[in-house]
């Protein structure tokens, strides 16, 4: 299970809009509970570093990128928890391409923005075999 | 032997290790032998083919291995190898 704050939720609404059509990603700051319970009270945003003709269905972070949220989630106590990104006209369902690329561990979250505008945001965990993506419950 | 920094998602891997030992001349020899140390850890590391899955980004210090040779990077004894993700996603 993992809680966000709403201001959370706001935010990754408004860059999901705001990178319409494209694709927005970023980091989920916050910590983990002992029963695996996490909580999200911060997000840093990151450039989608892919080409411009392929960020309307393709998003990328790169490790430089990795490095600098961690040293900044550090640098305020916190850990990084998950991945956000949106789906532009397009359901919050991880893609083959997602399986393909996540990693396990983190929640991903996905928000599909329709028409521009910010939808539904749900969660997901990458299965330690990588047989697929399982829901986490998501409460805002 | 080098020191090998796993990154914080694929710890659950190495027995919730952040750090652990590689032998090995090369980055790939390191890294082979973390997967022969940790087998959980292989198929996230490498995809069917064995190459080195697309968001393994791979620093022996402050240098990615792709600007010093890829998997064939030297490593000399008391290097710092550190496996750092690169995330990527989309739809289809
Ligand atoms: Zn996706």
């Amino acid at each position: 299970m993992i809680s966000i704050t709403k201001q959370v939720q706001d935010r990754i609404n408004a860059e999901g809009e705001r990178d319409y059509p494209n694709e927005t990603c970023g980091f989920l700051l916050g910590r983990i509970e002992r029963n695996d319970v996490r909580e999200s009270d911060d997000i840093i945003p990151v450039v989608n570093a892919r080409e411009t003709e392929e960020a309307y269905h393709r998003f990328v972070i790169l490790p430089q990128d990795f490095l600098k949220a961690e040293h900044e989630a550090l640098a305020k106590n916190k850990n990084i928890i998950g991945i956000y990104h949106s789906h532009p006209d397009h359901p919050p369902i991880p893609s083959d391409y997602d399986l393909e690329h996540g990693l396990p561990f983190y929640s991903y979250l996905i928000l599909s923005v329709k028409d521009g505008k910010a939808d539904k945001l749900t969660s997901w965990r990458l299965e330690n075999d990588r047989s697929g993506f399982a829901a986490e419950e998501l409460k805002v | 032997m080098a020191k090998v920094l796993i990154p914080t998602a694929l710890r659950a891997f190495t027995d919730g290790s952040s750090e652990v030992e590689g032998a090995g001349k090369t980055a790939g020899e390191v890294i082979t032998a973390v997967t022969e140390s940790y087998p959980e850890i292989q198929k996230h590391l490498f995809d069917e083919e064995g190459k080195l899955r697309s968001y393994v980004n791979v620093f022996i210090g402050d240098e990615n291995i792709r600007n010093l040779g890829g998997l064939d990077a030297p490593v000399h004894e008391g290097d710092v190898v550190t496996l750092v993700p690169a995330i990527a996603g989309g739809r289809p």
